[in-house]
């Protein structure tokens, strides 16, 4: 999980243009939108990319977007449980 | 009458106001340019880096051309416009998009790809809410900017007009950007020849800077 979840600040990183941030920046329960790292409803949508293209995971039901990318840590348990081998 | 009281140019990875070179730098690439430019510039703005290469350009071009004034502590919001042109329009932006496509179509891009965007993160930066027009034409066209610009400019609610020319293919890169207001400051009337003038110059020779 805590590989996971650097892989996963990088991806972020890296996918969202953060160039001002650095991994370290980013708790792991940190919020990621609104009051937290900013995120905007683009982001979002860049986010489902992310899981698409680096861990071939659709998301599903975009209902549960907001609970999926709560914080890195809530986006790494989502991962590990629909991740296909 | 109206007059451009502020002027700045980026051309050839030569970062300019009024005459006066702020920065220059050949190494990297046009974004690396411009994100060093911006640095260079002493300006945090998370969203800059989020932006595409016409977006990125523009609006390094008006923080250089509005550095050190606050434009709403003269006007309300409503009474600043802003009226740009280029001739590639978001075309980078959008063979960048067209590429993504081929894999997972990129939604940061896609929001993009038009050519008003630019003007668009210009007002939400400086808090600007008046009238906005962006043209698409074949070069730099003073006379056209300039006509367009003295219209918005007669109108009751417009005092003062951000505009110019914006303008990115690749790497070929060409800005000109001006304040036009009623008041005068810099003794510069707005008009055709001056427009020209402004463009044709070649800031790159003057450096004040070490």
């Amino acid at each position: 999980m805590e590989k996971l979840i650097g892989d996963l600040k990088r991806q972020i990183i890296e996918a969202l243009n953060l160039k001002h941030l650095k991994p370290e920046d980013i708790g792991d329960e940190q919020p990621l939108f609104v009051e937290g790292l900013g995120l905007d409803s683009i982001d979002a949508l860049e986010l489902i990319v992310l899981l698409q293209q680096h861990y071939n995971i659709k998301l599903a039901d975009p209902q549960e977007g907001p609970q999926i990318f709560k914080s890195v840590k809530t986006m790494a348990q989502y991962i590990t449980s629909n991740k296909t081998a | 009458m109206n007059y451009i009281n502020r002027h700045c140019k980026i051309q050839k990875r030569i970062l300019s106001a009024g005459g006066e070179v702020l920065y220059k730098n050949n190494d990297g690439s046009l974004d690396d340019f411009l994100e060093a430019g911006l640095k260079s510039l002493h300006i945090s703005y998370p969203k800059f880096y989020k932006m595409d290469r016409p977006s990125k350009l523009g609006f390094l071009g008006a923080e250089v051309l509005l550095r050190d004034e606050v434009l709403l502590e003269r006007y309300a919001p409503q009474e600043v416009a802003v009226v740009m042109a280029s001739a590639h329009s978001s075309l980078d932006t959008d063979l960048r998009y067209f590429e993504s496509m081929k894999t997972i179509a990129s939604p940061a891009l896609f929001v993009y790809t038009l050519a008003n965007i630019v003007a668009g993160e210009i007002c939400i930066r400086h808090g600007i809410k008046g009238e906005n027009a962006f043209f698409v034409l074949p070069a730099f066209d003073a006379s056209q900017l300039y006509a367009y610009v003295e219209m918005v400019m007669a109108s009751q609610k417009t005092k003062a007009c951000l505009a110019g020319w914006a303008d990115v293919m690749g790497e070929q890169h060409d800005v000109f950007l001006y304040l036009v207001e009623k008041t005068n400051t810099a003794g510069l009337d707005h008009s055709v020849e001056h427009l020209q003038k402004l463009y044709q110059m070649n800031y790159g020779k003057v450096d004040r800077r070490p």
